[in-house]
């Protein structure tokens, strides 16, 4: 059973090619990790899975359906969300209000209702705060529920896309280097919500360059190097592969 | 109950039913009523096109040729066809909402000065039909309106107008607030934040900016037409290149992102040319020059500016 399928895709820019003839699946209810030096084609990857970029060649299927070339939004709606390595927040919105319009999809968005604020809507909005407020207990930002995000440091951003992907109710959740600039106990509390989506349900795709976080809650790896897959297996199987560690784990110190 | 009355839908807006109530009594003579006529409908464009460009984040600089379709189209059906004002005006606001969801589709793919240059080509091209379709128009030389009347009952005194514009004011801003305040007005500010974090969460995009561009299309084609009413004469020049840019200009000088910042940009624009007729010749230099100063020294716009000077006067303060 597999909930994402990457068959044979290739991304080619002016010849280069960021991605090439590339081949995976993803299994519901795992961390399912892809690593690689940069420039390796990861973001790339992401952005042709969740309809930002459109293949070259190859098909996207997403449970079941191939969803190849459509746009990000109606993939939303078939229940993928991710965040982004260089962050794509709503700077000129309240941190709460971000992760309300992360809720978009499970409100009532009907013209005349909304235009009239009619009582249908009132409630809507007051059950849509709570959840967003809980939300952002949730990936523990408590602190930040009364903040703007324009005023909110770079690790609380990070966690803030988190809990605006995960508004959306996802099925499967892309996460782009979450940990990318944040210091060690921030990285392991991102790691720790990780695991809790995870453990709630949610088919998570991370990548990431801590490896540390990596081989820790990964249930599988895949290497890309240059567009293509290197390897691929559990963490302990790659780290045992030699080529891996040739390009980019390196030797153990 | 004060938390009710610190919110902008009932704060606000009581502030401004009675300052809309009160200011006929700071008129010194009749000939007010007319300036404050064009300041108030001059807002409800600005409170319509601001939902697009201060919260949307997308810019038009045609919005003056919906505004000029609006008034022909009122001032045709009722002179030609012989509609009722009241009809004639939906009818006029139901076509250039279809006009402006037919153009906006395309043009609205487009970002930043291409989509500027889209826009102004829209009014362009209505500014031009206006004045060279002269059977249609009268061309150049303008059209008569008839006056504006509703079953038995006729607006004739520029009074009247100003009560109509004032309750039309109050209407309009509720329901921006309303909007901006929607799934549907978070969707379209996230628009303006991040166009591809607003897509991955589920909003469509494209759907959003169109109808906001409806929207206030449809706000400006109203007003267009009860301007027709109002004047009892149109030209094709309501529709020209330099009132797209004047509405734009009071949104930008009012505040972007802010309803009754755009309330104030078309209330002071709108006054400001008949306080400063003093200067005759220089009028235009010192109207040019508050205008730049403002930009310099408030670039968020007049209201968000003073807002958060406040707002830091009262952290400092004990």
């Amino acid at each position: 059973m597999t909930l994402l399928a990457v068959e044979n895709l290739s991304k080619v820019f002016g010849g280069v090619h960021a991605v090439e003839d590339l081949s995976f699946a993803v299994t519901p209810g795992t961390i399912h990790s892809i690593i690689g030096p940069n420039g390796a084609g990861k973001t790339t990857l992401f952005n042709l899975i969740t309809g930002i970029y459109t293949p070259t060649s190859g098909r996207v299927r997403f449970a079941g359906a191939d969803v190849t070339g459509q746009r990000p939004f109606q993939l939303a709606r078939l229940g993928m969300s991710r965040t982004f390595q260089n962050l794509q927040i709503f700077f000129n919105m309240s941190a709460l209000e971000n992760v309300m319009v992360g809720h978009h999809l499970h409100l009532d968005r009907r013209f005349l209702p909304s235009l009239l604020r009619l009582p249908q809507v009132v409630a809507s909005d007051r059950a849509c705060r709570a959840t967003a407020t809980a939300l952002m207990e949730f990936v523990g930002l408590s602190r930040y529920v009364g903040a703007q995000a324009a005023a909110m440091p770079y690790g609380a951003l990070k966690r803030l896309e988190i809990a605006r992907a995960l508004a959306a109710k996802p099925r499967l959740l892309l996460l782009d280097e979450p940990a990318a600039g944040l210091n060690a106990t921030e990285s392991r509390e991102i790691d720790e919500v990780i695991q809790r989506v995870a453990e709630s349900g949610v088919t998570v795709v991370l990548v990431e360059h801590d490896m540390k976080m990596v081989m820790g809650i990964s249930d599988h790896v895949l290497v890309l190097d240059y567009g293509r897959k290197l390897a691929e297996g559990t963490p302990a199987e790659v780290r045992a592969n030699a080529e891996v560690v040739a390009a980019y784990l390196g030797a153990p110190a | 109950m004060k938390a009710v009355l610190g919110t902008p839908r009932f704060g606000g807006l009581g502030l401004l039913a009675l300052i809309v109530g009160l200011a006929p009594l700071a008129f010194p003579n009749a000939y007010f009523y007319d300036v404050a006529v064009n300041a108030l409908f001059n807002a409800v464009v600005c409170v319509g096109l601001n939902l697009l460009i201060g919260y949307g984040g997308q810019i038009s600089l045609g919005h003056a040729g919906f505004f000029a379709l609006g008034a022909y189209g009122s001032a045709l059906l009722t002179g030609r066809l012989g509609l009722p004002p009241l009809a004639a005006l939906a009818a006029s606001a139901a076509a250039v909402g279809v006009l402006a969801l037919v153009v906006g589709r395309p043009i609205l793919k487009l970002k930043g000065h291409y989509l500027a240059m889209a826009t102004l080509g829209i009014g362009i091209i209505i500014h031009i039909v206006l004045k060279t379709e002269s059977a249609l128009t009268g061309g150049p030389d303008g059209l008569s309106v008839d006056s504006f009347s509703l079953l038995n009952f006729t607006v004739t005194s520029d009074r009247q107008w100003y009560w109509i514009g004032g309750g039309l004011l109050l209407i309009s801003v509720w329901l921006a607030l309303n909007i901006v305040d929607s799934p549907m007005g978070r969707a379209l500010r996230a628009v303006h934040g991040s166009e591809i974090g607003a897509e991955v969460v589920g909003v469509d995009t494209t759907r959003y900016k169109v109808f906001m561009f409806v929207i206030s299309a449809v706000f400006a084609s109203v007003v267009g037409s009860l301007f027709a009413h109002k004047n009892a004469f149109i030209t094709p020049d309501i529709g020209s290149f330099f009132r797209s840019i004047e509405m734009v200009t009071m949104v930008v000088l009012g505040g972007m992102a802010s309803t009754f910042g755009a309330v104030i940009g078309a209330v002071i624009l709108t006054l400001l040319p008949q306080l400063l007729a003093a200067f005759e010749d220089y009028e235009a230099m010192v109207l040019g020059g508050i205008m730049m100063g403002t930009m310099i020294f408030m670039p968020k716009g007049l209201l968000p500016s003073l807002l958060l000077l406040w707002a830091r006067q009262r952290e400092t303060a004990p």
